[in-house]
């Protein structure tokens, strides 16, 4: 599978009708926030795995770390990365406009009416 | 918090284990560093929610949205729907319902990511493990019914039954691996602990019964089945599903599980006329009513009925229903997910008379079952629901189990 089919794929809207809480526009900033949140939590974690490791195997000084210049290989994995990353922020912006383009989407509640009468 | 005490399910550490500790078989898809933590995070917020936001959200039901109720139509709110429409004015509500949502939302996009990226060598495993076995009975022409496709089951995109080639196991592999961050290891290291919790219960209160054939509808991937097999050795278990893609990985991971007294068939509980009367010493359903319809609810039912021998069982395992005695904030709360997870049924089995369903069914009022059971997990590493306090609305491992014991 592509990248891009991939980035697609995992951020697909689910059929159903998105409900919303709050004022949309403050909906679709907090989903974008805790996206961020998640993705810093993870960013976090996989730097204390590494110190942690480096540290104990004596590999690594703080210095190396602030002067690092990843190599063209590395620079294109990095960059991937960072695509896979805003993907992942910008999940909501990507359902609403799926969600434009739907006929006959419905409403879990809709459904559950309909399908009990 | 030092390492060694994060898994230790004792009052030091109060929350999911690192989701490291689960069990991994051939099937299951590979899970980086990244990933890992993306599930981590995600337990741990609706672990967050359900322990320190909710609270908040009572209060403020107890504070604000009931006497405001009171204010307005000079009376007290009468039912569950009162209190949710009640509730949807309140922001401690809405900021916590805005945030349930997008964290299943955010669980989907982190699973699917990491099965798309693999989903090609995922179903080569799959074929590998099944290609050729007869314990794996798939029907392409079989009907998806409304009520599964109408909407994606918890915002599972794609739900149970699509798939994107042949021999796809994608939306298996993303059901398995994923259903930890609501389940926060509550279900323990194979999502199995309903199925444990099941055999446990029937070995208490059914000591002498011996199956010979066991049906579960709506099996999955096998999470609640894999345990009665285990448990019932010589026993033929038999776990139909809507889903194909959740068949294929099923029997795949069965199989690398070393469990081999299973098959996999694709069929609608509805109708199960591939199978003769009294086929089953034993019809089992597990978490999967409340994903149904009225019609079809019926239809399996007299189909449990239809199939079960003299002296046979047949066990449905779900939340419970919502009684007079249960609160109106309890009940809305547990509502939640009918409204706002794409679980259209949930509110109406719910407050169904499962009793009177069952005797119209055909099950004798003195023949009916009623009991309660737990998730039974490896209590070194996870949490233990009986011991747990959280209440995480409709989502902690704690059922009730309705059912019956066909006439001998």
């Amino acid at each position: 599978m592509s990248i891009a089919d991939a980035l697609a794929g995992a951020g697909a809207k689910p059929a159903g009708k998105r409900p919303y809480f709050l004022n949309p526009e403050v909906e679709r900033v907090l989903a974008i926030t805790m996206a961020v949140a998640q993705e810093l939590a993870v960013a976090r974690q996989r730097a204390d795995t590494l110190e942690r490791l480096l540290r104990a195997k004596g590999v690594i000084t703080d210095h190396e770390i602030e002067t690092f210049a990843p190599d063209p290989q590395a620079s294109v994995e990095r960059a991937l990365w960072t695509q896979e990353y805003i993907a992942r922020i910008l999940r909501i912006v990507q359902q609403e406009n799926e969600a434009a383009s739907l006929q006959g989407d419905v409403a879990s509640e809709e459904v559950g009416d309909e399908i009990t009468r | 918090m030092d390492q060694t005490g994060r898994n230790d399910p004792t009052p030091t550490y109060d929350g999911p284990p690192d989701y490291r500790v689960v069990g991994r078989h051939a099937m299951f898809p590979e899970t980086r560093h990244d990933e890992i933590e993306r599930i981590n995070f995600l337990a741990q917020m609706n672990r967050h929610l359900a322990a320190r936001v909710v609270p908040g959200v009572k209060t403020a039901y107890e504070t604000r949205v009931e006497p405001a109720f009171k204010a307005e139509h000079k009376r007290p709110i009468k039912d569950r729907h009162e209190a949710r429409k009640a509730l949807l004015k309140d922001s401690a509500f809405t900021t916590w319902s805005a945030l349930r949502r997008l964290t299943m939302e955010q669980r989907q996009q982190a699973g699917r990511w990491t099965v798309l990226r693999q989903r090609e060598q995922l179903a080569q495993t799959a074929a590998t493990l099944t290609d050729g076995d007869d314990r794996l009975s798939l029907d392409p022409t079989l009907p998806i019914p409304r009520y599964v496709s109408a909407v994606d089951h918890h915002c599972m995109p794609g739900s149970y039954h699509r798939e994107a080639f042949p021999g796809d196991v994608t939306n298996g592999a993303n059901y398995d691996h994923g259903g930890f961050v609501v389940t926060g290891g509550l279900l323990g290291r194979y999502s199995d602990g309903g199925g444990h919790a099941v055999v446990g219960w029937v070995r208490r209160n059914l000591p002498d019964f011996a199956p010979r054939n066991i049906l579960e509808i709506g099996a999955t991937v096998g999470h609640s089945l894999l345990p009665l097999a285990q448990a019932f050795p010589e026993a033929e278990v038999t776990g139909v599903d809507l889903g194909a893609p959740m068949l294929r990985y099923g029997l795949a991971r069965a199989k690398s599980l070393g469990v081999d007294n299973v098959r996999f068939v694709q069929a609608s509980g509805e109708d199960l006329s591939i199978y003769p009367d009294a086929s089953f010493d034993w019809v089992q359903t597990t978490m999967f009513l409340h994903e149904l319809s009225s019609t079809a609810l019926a239809n399996i039912f007299r189909e449990s009925r239809r199939l079960l021998r003299p002296g046979g069982v047949v066990l449905h395992v779900e939340q419970p229903q919502y009684t007079p005695d249960m609160p109106l904030f309890e009940q809305a709360m547990r509502d939640w997910d009918a409204f706002y997870n794409n679980e259209p049924f949930w509110s109406r089995l719910h407050e169904m008379d499962l009793d009177a369903a069952m005797v119209k069914a055909g099950f004798p009022a003195e023949s009916l079952i009623h009991g309660g059971v737990t998730g039974v997990v490896d209590r070194d590493l996870f949490p233990d629901a009986a011991e747990d306090n959280t209440e995480d609305f409709g989502r902690k491992a704690a059922w009730r189990v309705i059912g019956a014991r066909a006439p001998a």
